[in-house]
């Protein structure tokens, strides 16, 4: 089947999706954006997090074909502004080892600090709780967001 | 000093590509016409193979290949240790997962369904799953011809037969812990014009994977061309062959390129695990705490193939008293052969299951004796100049009495948490009780027992457009920890050039080891130190002059590029004495001490952890931030050891292969941490350096349980701990 989706910011088709395909499948394969990741495939891990018309979604829970017509944002699309200042946290901090987890949680991140400009050390963790990390214990990712925060506020 | 160089924490190289999605990891490759691989694997923990019929595979439209073990062109097993594990299964398989046969088609699903169209008849056997039972040399062969008892590990000291006035005893248990990395096994392979192959892959050794898939080709190894792929994260669980060897096979006979990526399910078959373990400890010591004796027996399941399992047994046997001083021991470390999933290399490698064990007995210890558990362990700890079980001298700083002084001096957890007192508990109040425990552990830095240990860099430093530039080539694997920024920093610091590019890992250099047992900082740090020093002598040697930065301009204008290679190796270790366990096998040691702090709700056994103290001493910390990020990550892993993380497995075949099943520690679960370093130069190691990556790991899953048994006063002698085992034992 053909799908066609704005994704981040342009309007992309692509051809010969199959039914069994997941938005994170029409992602990775079919558009060349590997920058959502498949650690699990089966909503467990929040590595595939993305926006989906302005909400936050594990794209492989999403079949490829609910995604006709609609918006979606990927860690790609989220530069610029204070999700720049996120980027630049996450590294500056150290939020970033492997890195398989991350643009998930950047995904995650950018929409906690849409919604909530200054969250508190519970709001980060509630928000994030749905990306699994492997690698670094989840310390200096809260440390990276809530240095966002506190910049936002200054 | 040059920016960026040691001591300082520059930004990793490939950070940026990672926070905006572009780096490449080894699931994200593609290349123009890649085929996409898939593996049958056994239902069955132990079954002969009556037939394997792949025609159903090869009649669906769009299947390229579907290849069994009469398809391996070269030998037909592989393994780190002993060659012991088919390519393919041939006869029997030995553990429920076991490949079987792999197919390449045009997409992914098709791939899939192909792998479900192969025909594949068994007769099932009654699985050998009682890893005692094989460490007794009772019970049918996992391997015809083989014991099942893959190695022991005797360690005598002293006076096999001494007395103390105060015995303490116990059994413990640990249970089958998974790496859990998030990056599936993946990469692509595809063929090239020499009849060789090229494999980019996430992995944690590239020329040993290059040696076994050579030797399993039949192929020389020059044409086997491996690439580094983007790694997310390994933790032990790369360092045997997954799915390098079938990407190839399948590449060389479709001539086509191969991608193959595990789904999560498969990941969890298609990796070692830690060894279970079972622990039986005597301790003997005075009245007033000193340890005269301890006695142990360690039984590891070692799962179908033995994988690392004799070094991870001689590990467990030489670190298993602890790092204590103890004259008299009696030690007995064994790894089995059975049916269930095979174990191997993860974080800690076998000092994990052993801190456990005897960190559970100094805390009964303490009690016996009616001393404070600090002060126990204080009064036995080693220091410079001990004698471990196996006559090693501690050589260099080994200073547990401090680290252990320094995370209990650490004013307490407060009561109320930056993220509220409710988490992970539905009630608050009576229920709830608060407990601290302590745990420190030893752990060997690099490989043990006379193995011959190296790393290689090459250095080349040039001009370009005017500028000095550097390019440090290794075949190093960066796994996450941050191996490319170290050896940009140590570039920086020898040549005092700003400018250093670190190339992409391959095989077109000399092999730099594994990325495992917290070495490669001293290893490839160490050939990457030598290599710079080795380009300074012959800039130094071909103008006449001394080596300046600042004058590199002029200096290389002369030379033109300066370029060295340089093997580097630690210095020797021995073997163990096979009757004794005597022997310097260790090359370094290094230290961590945790303190935990946890809430228990005593009445639906859930273990909230409040607060974790960690101290470690790094012997130099070449990039502070990246060690923390270490330190971090591994008391987190012991703390999903300790609270959580568990392969189900019941007669050889696992109950919880995904995330939903298999949890893994949340940024919920995780407490304020707070870390303390010591920087304490080992006098041998480049730099000064210690290993960082594993002791974190070890000793936390202890300090976690000594607190939830401070707590409960329940006897935990099991990890990880079931709500059930805190309900039950407090109902007692
Ligand atoms: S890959 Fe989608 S939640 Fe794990
Ligand atoms: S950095 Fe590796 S999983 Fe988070």
């Amino acid at each position: 089947m053909r799908v066609t989706a704005t994704v981040n910011g342009r309007v992309h088709s692509a051809e010969g999706v199959r039914p069994t395909e997941s938005l994170l499948d029409l992602l990775r394969e079919h558009l060349h954006l590997p920058g959502a990741k498949n650690a699990c495939e089966q909503g467990e891990c929040g590595s595939c997090t993305v926006y989906l018309d302005g909400e936050t979604v594990c794209a492989c829970l999403v079949a490829a074909g609910q995604a006709e017509g609609r918006e979606v944002v990927t860690v790609e699309g989220i530069g610029g502004g204070r999700s720049s200042s996120l980027q630049e946290a996450f590294l500056t901090c150290g939020a970033v080892q492997c890195g398989f987890c991350t643009p998930g949680l950047l995904v995650s991140a950018h929409a906690l600090l849409a919604r909530c400009p200054q969250p508190d050390d519970r709001q980060i963790r509630e928000a994030l709780s749905g990306n699994l990390c492997r690698c670094t214990g989840y310390e200096k990712i809260i440390e990276a967001v809530r240095m966002v925060a506190e910049g936002g506020s200054r | 000093m040059t920016s960026g160089s040691m001591g300082s924490s520059p930004r990793r190289p490939d950070g940026w590509a990672k926070v905006t999605g572009t780096f490449a990891f080894s699931s994200d490759l593609s290349m123009p016409g890649m085929l996409w691989g898939a593996t049958v694997r056994s239902p069955h923990p132990r079954a002969r193979i009556v037939g394997i019929d792949v025609s159903g595979a090869l009649a669906l439209e769009g299947v390229r290949a579907a290849l069994t073990h009469l398809d391996v062109p070269g030998a037909p097993c592989y393994g780190l240790e002993l060659r012991d594990q088919p390519v393919l299964a041939a006869t029997e398989v030995r553990y429920e997962g076991e490949p079987v046969a792999v197919v390449a088609a045009d997409d992914p699903d098709l791939a899939r369904r192909a792998a479900e169209a192969v025909l594949v008849t068994y007769a099932p056997l009654t699985p050998i799953v009682d890893a005692e039972a094989a460490a007794r040399g009772e019970g049918e062969a996992v391997h015809a011809g083989r014991p099942n008892l893959l190695r022991h590990v005797p360690v005598r000291r002293g006076d096999p037969n001494v007395e103390a006035p105060v015995v303490v005893t116990g059994e413990y248990e640990v249970g089958m812990q998974d790496q859990a990395f998030l990056g599936p096994e993946s990469g692509v392979a595809y063929p090239a014009d020499d009849g060789g192959v090229d494999l980019h892959v996430a992995t944690q050794w590239l020329h040993v994977d290059r040696d076994q898939i050579a030797s399993c080709l039949g192929l020389e190894p020059e044409r086997v061309r491996l690439t580094l792929a983007g790694v997310g994260g390994a933790f032990g669980g790369r360092e045997d062959i997954s799915m390098q060897i079938h990407a190839c096979l399948l590449a060389l006979r479709t001539g086509r390129p191969v991608k193959m990526v595990y789904r999560r399910e498969e990941s969890f078959r298609g990796h070692v695990h830690r060894h279970p373990a079972r622990l039986w400890y005597e301790h003997g010591a005075t009245r007033d705490g000193r340890l005269v004796y301890v006695r142990a027996r360690i039984v590891l399941d070692g799962g179908a193939y033995a994988s690392s399992s004799m070094a991870v047994a001689a590990n467990a046997a030489t670190l298993g008293v602890g790092p204590y001083r103890v004259p008299n021991v009696r030690m007995d470390s064994y790894v089995v052969y059975t049916n269930n999933p095979p174990c191997g290399a993860m974080r800690g490698f076998g000092a994990v299951q052993a801190c456990f064990g005897y960190e559970s007995q100094m805390d009964r210890l303490a009690h016996a004796c009616g001393l404070d558990p600090v002060e126990l362990r204080r009064r036995n700890a080693m220091t410079t100049g001990d004698l471990m079980p196996t006559g090693q001298v501690v050589e260099g700083p080994a200073p547990v009495a401090e680290l252990l002084r320094m995370v209990a001096e650490r004013p307490a957890a407060p009561r109320t948490t930056a993220f509220g007192a409710s988490g992970g508990h539905t009630t608050r109040g009576e229920g709830v009780v608060r407990g601290v425990g302590y745990g420190v552990g030893i752990k060997n830095v690099c490989f043990s027992e006379g193995f011959d240990d190296f790393s290689t860099a090459r250095v080349r430093l040039e001009l370009r457009d005017g500028r000095p530039v550097v390019t440090v080539h290794t075949a190093a694997a960066e796994v996450g920890q941050g191996l490319v920024t170290v050896q940009g920093q140590i570039a920086r610091s020898e040549l005092g050039v700003p400018d250093v590019v670190v190339a992409p890992a391959d095989t077109a250099v000399g092999s730099a080891g594994s990325s495992s047992a917290s070495r490669q900082t001293y290893v490839t740090g160490g050939a990457v130190q030598a290599a710079c020093q080795a380009v300074r002598r012959q800039v130094e040697a071909t103008t006449g002059e001394p080596y300046d930065p600042t004058a590199l301009p002029r200096l290389l204008a002369r030379t033109g590029a300066v370029e060295e290679t340089v093997r580097w190796h630690h210095r020797p270790t021995k073997g163990l004495d096979p009757q004794t366990g005597q022997g310097d096998a260790h090359v370094q040691f290094a230290f961590a001490a945790h303190r935990a702090t946890v809430e228990v709700d005593v009445e639906l056994g859930t273990v909230r952890v409040v607060e974790i103290v960690t101290a470690q001493d790094v012997g130099r910390a070449v990039h502070p931030q990246a060690i923390l990020g270490q330190i971090h990550g591994g008391t987190v892993q012991g703390l999903g050891l300790a609270l959580m993380e568990e392969i189900q497995v019941t007669d050889g075949g696992i109950r919880n292969p995904s995330f939903t099943d298999y949890l893994i520690p949340t940024i919920m679960d995780v407490p304020q941490m707070r870390v303390e370093l010591l920087e304490l130069a080992d006098p041998h190691s480049p730099y000064g350096l210690r290993g960082v990556g594993e002791p974190p790991a070890i000793s936390s899953a202890p300090a976690v349980v000594a607190a939830v048994r401070a707590a409960t006063g329940v006897e935990l002698s099991r990890v990880p701990i079931r709500p059930h085992d805190v309900v039950w034992g407090a109902g007692r």
